[in-house]
């Protein structure tokens, strides 16, 4: 999924400035899952924003919606009917949500109320962490399906660097080799010979080295 | 001068804090007035939305009365509402408003008595930290236009 975190609260209330009515929308996908923009934190920001501006002897007009997917033109034009109402828009859907409002709805400000973080998993209640970086060419298959790009501090794609030590990253002591999760992976699945398989130089032009991407499938389109 | 009389919502679990408020009516113990009880089937059950909208909505102090420690029907609800209540308190300081306005409290469903003390304790703490400010905001601002307007 992707993931996400709400904003500072001062920083979103500045973004909205003196606009007074606000249409608040959510996504029911990533930004649900990780709790940083479904239904349940639009209806707590919504809230924020409101007691803010009431203690400053306002009230403002918040129509609070969340969407089932905020990247999707055909749930975006669910928020047609109400854009009018609107002095400003303000998103918690990740930044793809938020393009894709501006992309339908031109005339219209909005602001992004979270932080849009990275492609990751739940380790647990509370924790997510990063998985995949969206390489274009994945490479899975030949480490164990641990990806080093992601979780390697320097993407390294034939083993660890000097700074390795039991087990851990040289960048910090919670952060884990990725190529020690890797070794204990293959060891694990007894096929450590595939260690010493190099990894051909990556050919970056899959990944942002080849500019904005895009996927076009013809028997879809 | 209008005294001021805070309202306060408890949001009471079933399997605890509720009972422990009704055994402190068959006690006839007395409490605060103040205090409006809602009742819910466990303290975890209680989202950051509903201490907000209460808080949004008025309410000058929220309790989220829950079960001791280890004795959550729902094994740990509790613990849950604990982060839940620390999170909103969070917010609160970022709106600039005391977080001492919302408490998680614990208790049995046998401690009528404890019940009718934090009911007393927290009525009397909320009362010295004045009305939400909130709703202060609001008035403020409408009775700032009532006197301008009859200038
Ligand atoms: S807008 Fe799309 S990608 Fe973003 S959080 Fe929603 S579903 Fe996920
Ligand atoms: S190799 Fe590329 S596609 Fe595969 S997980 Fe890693 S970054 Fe993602």
């Amino acid at each position: 999924m992707i993931t996400a975190e709400r904003k500072p609260l001062a920083e979103i209330i500045d973004c909205i400035g003196e606009n007074r009515r606000i249409l608040l929308v959510g996504c029911n996908e990533c930004v649900t899952v990780c709790a940083a923009g479904g239904r349940k934190e639009v209806a707590t920001l919504a809230s924020a924003l409101q007691m803010n501006s009431m203690r400053h002897g306002k009230t403002l007009d918040i129509r609070e919606m969340t969407l089932e997917r905020q990247c999707d033109p055909e749930y975006v034009e669910q928020l047609a009917p109400f854009i009018d109402q609107a002095d400003v828009i303000v998103s918690m859907a990740c930044g793809c949500g938020v393009q894709e409002v501006v992309r339908r709805f031109r005339n219209k400000r909005i602001y992004p109320a979270v932080n849009t973080k990275f492609m990751g998993a739940s380790e647990g209640p509370g924790v997510w962490a990063e998985r995949c970086h969206g390489c274009g060419n994945c490479l899975l298959g030949l480490t164990g399906g641990i990806c080093p790009i992601a979780r390697c501090s320097k993407s390294l794609m034939n083993g660890p660097c000097g700074g390795s030590s039991k087990g851990k990253c040289e960048i910090g002591s919670d952060v884990d080799c990725v190529w020690q999760l890797i070794w204990d992976r293959l060891k694990e699945l007894g096929i450590e010979d595939q260690y010493e398989n190099v990894i051909m130089a990556k050919d970056w032009s899959t990944e942002r080295g080849g500019g904005p991407r895009k996927i076009v499938r013809e028997d879809l389109a | 001068m209008q005294t001021f009389e805070p309202v306060i919502v408890a949001f009471c679990c079933h399997y605890c804090a509720y009972t422990a408020a009704d055994m402190a009516g068959s006690m006839r113990l007395s409490y605060p007035a103040n205090v409006k009880i809602v009742r819910v089937p466990c303290s975890g059950k209680v989202d950051t939305i509903h201490m907000m909208k209460a808080l949004e909505k008025g309410a000058d102090g929220v309790l989220v009365a829950g079960c001791l420690d280890g004795d959550c029907h729902f094994k740990n609800g509790n613990t849950k509402a604990v982060r839940r209540v620390a999170l909103v308190q969070e917010t609160l300081k970022e709106l600039g408003i005391e977080p001492e306005r919302l408490s998680m409290v614990t208790m049995s469903a046998g401690m009528g008595t404890r019940f009718a003390q934090i009911a007393t304790d927290f009525t009397e703490e909320i009362r010295k930290l004045g009305p939400n400010p909130v709703c202060a905001g609001i008035e403020a601002k409408a009775a700032a236009g009532a006197v301008a307007k009859a200038n």
